[in-house]
């Protein structure tokens, strides 16, 4: 199951100096509450994304704390001040310790 | 997904089901008890803007944008973001840390929503400052369990 998970980014490639850049990321995960039951009647474990850790060349940009209450495949818009080019990097970790990154490269015109 | 014809045992687990939901799920109180215990202080009403739908058809799936009227500067900057629902099993939704590299506190997500029910959304400023924004959001359907 963890290798249909794929996380996917959406940002310009090239930016103004010091534009703010809105950021678009969806990650594909069923983002299981811990609250649905299955066709038995157990419990289906809990097992989501818990956080998104967003930087900008090594920069913490964001970090974010991800409860059951989000959306299955969840999608996800926030913005960057974009100083100098770079490459911002996206880490997803889910509740089994997994982890997924997705980068993009801004240019600065 | 309910496939097959629904029997009166279905019918009495899932009716079982909902109330058990129901007993388990937050509350305005709780709400404002996980949001005291993260965030201390009184919040005070504005610069925080909650937008959603009114009526939500689909509780699996709402879609909010959180934005806090504030700059981003090494000075002054919004720390903090806090999201609660007070109607789901547990009232947090997301926690959101900026940076001044942020540059703006401007969010958007998607919410499951249980039942018709408040969104509230908590910032702090660097400085330790308190605002705060809600709204209710009428669900049609909900987005727990199933």
């Amino acid at each position: 199951m963890a290798d249909d998970i794929k996380p996917r980014i959406r940002v310009a490639n090239t930016a103004k100096k010091g534009e703010l850049v809105e950021v678009k990321t969806l990650v594909t995960h069923p983002m299981e509450s811990g609250q649905r039951k299955d066709d038995s009647g157990k419990l289906v474990p809990r097992l989501i994304v818990n956080s998104l850790a967003v930087t900008y060349n090594g920069k913490p940009v964001m970090n974010l704390k991800i409860e059951p209450a989000i959306s299955a495949n969840p999608y996800l818009s926030f913005f960057v001040k974009v100083e100098e080019s770079g490459t911002l990097k996206l880490t997803w970790t889910d509740d089994e310790k997994n982890s997924w990154t997705a980068e993009s490269k801004i240019e600065v015109t | 997904m309910i496939t097959g014809t629904l029997t009166r045992r279905t019918a009495l687990a899932a009716i079982a089901a909902v109330m058990v939901a129901r007993e388990a799920s937050a509350t305005p109180d709780s709400t404002r008890e996980w949001l005291a215990s993260l965030a201390k202080g009184t919040p005070k009403e504005g610069k925080v803007s909650l937008k959603a739908p009114e009526i939500a058809e689909n509780g699996n799936s709402v879609p909010v944008t959180v934005s806090v009227e504030s700059e981003m500067s090494d000075k002054s900057y919004v720390k903090t973001l806090y999201v609660a629902a007070d109607g789901n099993p547990n009232p947090g939704v997301a926690i959101y840390e900026f940076t001044p590299l942020s540059g703006k506190a401007e969010v958007q997500l998607r919410v499951r929503l249980a039942q018709t029910q408040k969104l509230v959304a908590v910032a702090e400023m660097n400085d330790g400052t308190l605002f705060m924004a809600s709204r209710e959001v009428k669900v049609t359907i909900g987005g727990c369990g199933g």
